[in-house]
């Protein structure tokens, strides 16, 4: 089947239910994308569909041909995206490793409410878990995205 | 690694001949090992920091990075000495080697909360070694005594003639380093102390960095486990054929932990697992239920026996002669690390050599244990060890047990391979902070001060038939089961107490989480203390600060967290508020939890206040980082997580059912740092601990229900 992945058209031979996430990163190589809990859980596998958050690690790669796949690889093409600079600012990342999933549901937010409340960010963002405990600079990040973003709109 | 066993092994004369400062060999050039000196030799800065001719400079860290920021930290330290740019710096995992082993332990391995304090004079004098260097360089290149020379930023000059590190680079390579250096004055710092920024932040927000997850190579298989359900379980048989039928199954291989599936990927391995058929010999693991355990442990509580971890005066007289008496029981239970990556490790066999990636915080252990598996001397197995997806003492395991079921694995199966363990195989798979019982009696004088002390511990030994036994289990006391009681300062001026230690042995395995004995230690004490304040009718900061009036430390630590906290002021309606104060890894904590209880019953903790004593801050922005996340970490389990046992099988699986914190439970976390310039102490640990206690004693504030089993549960 074909998948477009970043922008690209990738042909891969995967079983209808292989989910998204091992196609991503056993066969494709995207290894930004991270297996956590591998039951929609901890959301470390979170890409986007057509924009929207998505848990690939319960999602069949059936399901998802031929539409818009981003992953954190593909969110900026050198980590420019307002959330990732408002996550090197604020400093928020520990080992890291939950933190494609962070950013790309907090990316996903962002579009859908460019100024997020406090319990907005709380929803959007609870299924996303960090061991490390990073939650505070997560939200205060978030924050100092909206911001950035506003001002590149200006 | 707990803060008492640091000044166990410290002491010790068995570990420092085994292999304090071997710091010469040099494996970049496969010298040979020299003579051990009687002196401590200087390290080699060769082996710690390369400047390039483009003025790039590498450091390369000996210890592992797991979130706690030694990335940056260590990097600081050399920067420091030496003058670079600090754009300039890149950072790498060391490979194994004795030239990088743990100064204090003698074993390369991250732990403890021991990477900073220890670090902070070798890594600075490497800094300053390889400047030394670079400035004798530049001082031949223009025949000048190389005192008339000074650096900054990447740059050697006479006053008038300039000179990069980079151009400098190659002709100090040929230099030899020098015997000493002179480290800067700490008043003189630019970097250290200052709040830095992250340098592993780029490739952790672009997806790039890499954890032992993420290494793929061509040829490369991916394997999965199945083992035993029931802890101490054995193989009896299995059928491989419905797993060998799955489409990218290559192969069904018998290992000691079970029997691993190597497929083409990930899914097809699991795929083949799932289709496995196994009988298993369970053995007398099949009856263990943690309530039974849980029952055991309070009868022996209450008997007699047990190893007697401190002693002081005649307990009993005292406290039959005490004013007031008070009894306790405090327990927590097992619980799973669960860091967000789960545990994996790839292995290539070839030849005589055995090639590992993994993200491991114990490369000393591994590589010895993978050498023996794999048949090769030690110096033939590479680690190459990448980011780790979190550790918090797991992947610290004195067995290396996801390092060696890899190479058993790669060596049946006879390809190279990535075993990777799914988030069931983590939360099932023991190692965990063991289940511990606490029985404090109390016995209050006139003036509502203790005067009598009894203290039953009971737990499962975390050291016992490791290589650390015989050096940190001293009379039957395992010193992580009792650190945070034996030590406190809250028991050195009571005239007649007793701590007693039973260590019942079961199938599960258990192992240090991030703050080890005194998760459970701080828990009790800090709660016990809070009882007698209530009971002897004090402000829990006031009735604090008397008992520690020999401790001035603790005391502006626990004043200084109250005052920030507002203490003493009305909290907002519906909130109370509960202090702690602990000492752990050589760094005192105290911290104030502001909650709430909704309709529901349900805890809520909205502000913890902290002030923290380190000794020395090396990087504040780091150390805020680290008292917020310890703080997150032990809120998991104050809040929601419990492992149990019915039928020798653990009943919680993945993350719907072991819950940990999340980002709406997360609470404000102030963090104020004292610099008291006190001996230097952790940080990645410490505030794990006092946190239990301090929203406990805040929910007893507000609702006067004493809640003294963790996970805290009104209901």
């Amino acid at each position: 089947m074909k998948l477009n992945v970043n922008g690209a058209a990738h042909e891969v031979h995967a079983p209808d239910d292989m989910p998204l996430l091992w196609v991503l990163r056993d066969l494709l190589g995207f290894t930004g994308v991270k297996f956590g809990c591998g039951m929609a859980q901890c959301g470390a596998c979170t890409v986007h569909l057509d924009g929207q958050a998505i848990r690939s690690c319960v999602t069949p790669v059936s399901a998802v041909a031929g539409r818009r796949i981003t992953t954190i690889e593909g969110l900026s093409p050198d980590g420019s995206h307002p959330v990732q600079q408002a996550w090197a600012e604020i400093d928020v990342v520990q080992c890291g490793y939950c933190q494609s999933g962070q950013i790309m549901s907090a990316a996903a937010l962002l579009t859908e409410n460019p100024s997020p409340s406090d319990a907005d960010i709380d929803i959007a963002l609870a299924g996303n878990i960090c061991r490390c405990g990073t939650y505070q600079r997560i939200r205060e990040a978030v924050h100092r995205a909206a911001a950035l973003n506003k001002r590149v709109q200006r | 690694m707990s803060g008492l066993g640091r000044r166990e092994l410290l002491k010790s004369s068995l570990l420092s001949g085994a292999g304090l400062f071997i710091a010469f060999h040099v494996p970049s050039k496969a010298r040979a090992a020299a003579p051990k000196p009687k002196a401590p030799a200087p390290p080699d800065p060769n082996a710690f920091v390369r400047v390039a001719p483009d003025g790039t400079v590498t450091v390369l860290l000996a210890h592992s990075e797991m979130g706690q920021g030694i990335w940056t930290g260590l990097a600081m330290m050399v920067a420091e000495e030496l003058d670079c740019e600090w754009s300039k710096i890149r950072v790498e995992h060391a490979p194994a080697a004795p030239v990088y082993a743990h100064p204090a332990f003698g074993l390369q391995m991250t732990g403890g909360s021991t990477t900073t304090w220890s670090e902070l004079e070798r890594y600075r004098t490497v800094g300053a070694m390889a400047r030394d260097m670079l400035v004798r360089a530049a001082a031949q290149k223009w025949r000048m005594d190389p005192k008339k020379l000074t650096t900054a930023n990447g740059v050697v000059t006479d006053g008038r003639r300039k000179a990069t590190y980079g151009d400098l680079a190659q002709a100090a390579q040929a230099l030899s380093p020098p015997r000493t250096v002179t480290l800067k004055d700490p008043k003189d710092w630019k970097i250290l102390g200052k709040p830095t920024r992250r340098l592993d932040t780029p490739e952790k927000i672009t997806g790039k960095a890499q954890f032992g997850m993420d290494v793929q190579f061509p040829g490369l298989r991916t394997a999965l486990i199945a083992r035993s359900p029931v802890f101490g379980g054995t193989l009896k048989s299995f059928d491989p054929s419905k797993a060998k039928a799955v489409p990218g199954v290559e192969a069904v291989v018998p290992v000691p932990s079970g029997v691993a599936v190597v497929a083409s990927n990930y899914w097809a391995a699991k795929q083949g697992r799932d289709a496995l058929k196994i009988e298993w010999d369970e053995g007398p693991g099949a009856t263990l239920d943690s309530t039974v355990l849980l029952a055991n442990y309070r009868g022996q509580a209450k008997g007699p026996g047990g190893a007697v971890a401190g002693k002081k005066g005649d307990a009993d007289s005292a406290m039959a002669g005490a004013t007031k008496r008070l009894e306790a029981e405090y327990d927590v239970p097992y619980l799973a690390h669960a860091p967000m990556e789960p545990l994996n490790c790839t292995v290539n066999l070839e030849g005589n050599r055995c090639e590992i990636w993994t993200g491991t915080q114990f490369q000393g252990m591994d590589q010895t244990i993978a050498a023996k598996i794999a048949g090769v001397p030690p110096e033939h197995v590479t680690i190459h060890t990448t980011f780790l997806g979190g550790g918090f003492g797991r992947r610290a395991n004195p067995r290396s047990d996801f390092v060696a079921e890899a190479v058993h694995v790669a060596k049946a199966a006879g390809v190279p391979v990535k075993v990777v363990w799914t988030r069931e195989d983590d939360i099932r798979g023991g190692y965990y902070r063991p289940l511990f019982l606490h029985r404090v009696e109390v016995g209050l004088g006139n003036d509502g001060k203790p005067v009598a002390w009894r203290h039953q511990i009971v737990g499962q030994s975390i050291l016992a038939g490791t290589p650390f036994e015989q050096l940190m289990v001293k009379g039957g006391v395992d010193a992580t089961s009792i650190e945070g009681v034996t030590d406190s300062p809250y028991l050195e001026p009571i005239g007649a107490r007793q701590i007693t230690l039973h260590s019942p042995k079961n199938q599960v395995p258990v192992l240090w989480w991030r703050s080890v004995g005194n998760t459970h230690t701080a828990f009790a004490m800090e709660s016990v203390i809070d009882e007698m304040a209530w009971a002897a009718e004090k402000d829990p900061v006031e009735y604090r600060a008397a008992l520690l009036e020999k401790s001035p430390r603790h005391v502006k630590t626990l004043q200084l967290a109250a005052e920030k906290a507002g203490w003493g002021s009305r909290p907002p309606d519906g909130r109370a508020r509960g202090v702690a104060v602990h000492e752990s890894f050589g760094s005192i904590i105290a911290e104030v939890a502001e909650v709430s209880v909704d309709a529901d019953k349900n805890i809520h903790v909205h502000k913890v206040t902290c002030a923290v004593d380190c000794g020395t801050a090396i990087n504040p922005l780091g150390i805020e980082a680290q008292v917020q996340g310890a703080v997150a970490y032990g809120l998991s389990a104050v809040l929601h997580s419990e492992l149990t046992l019915k039928d020798g099988r653990v009943e919680q699986s993945n993350f719907h059912d072991y819950r940990v914190l999340r980002l709406p439970d997360m609470p404000q976390v102030e963090v104020h740092i004292i610099e008291s310039g006190a001996k230097m102490g952790g940080i990645g640990e410490p505030a794990t601990a006092p946190v239990s206690a301090a929203v406990a004693n805040a929910v007893y504030a507000l609702t006067r229900k004493r809640l003294r089993s963790l996970p805290l549960k009104l209901v």
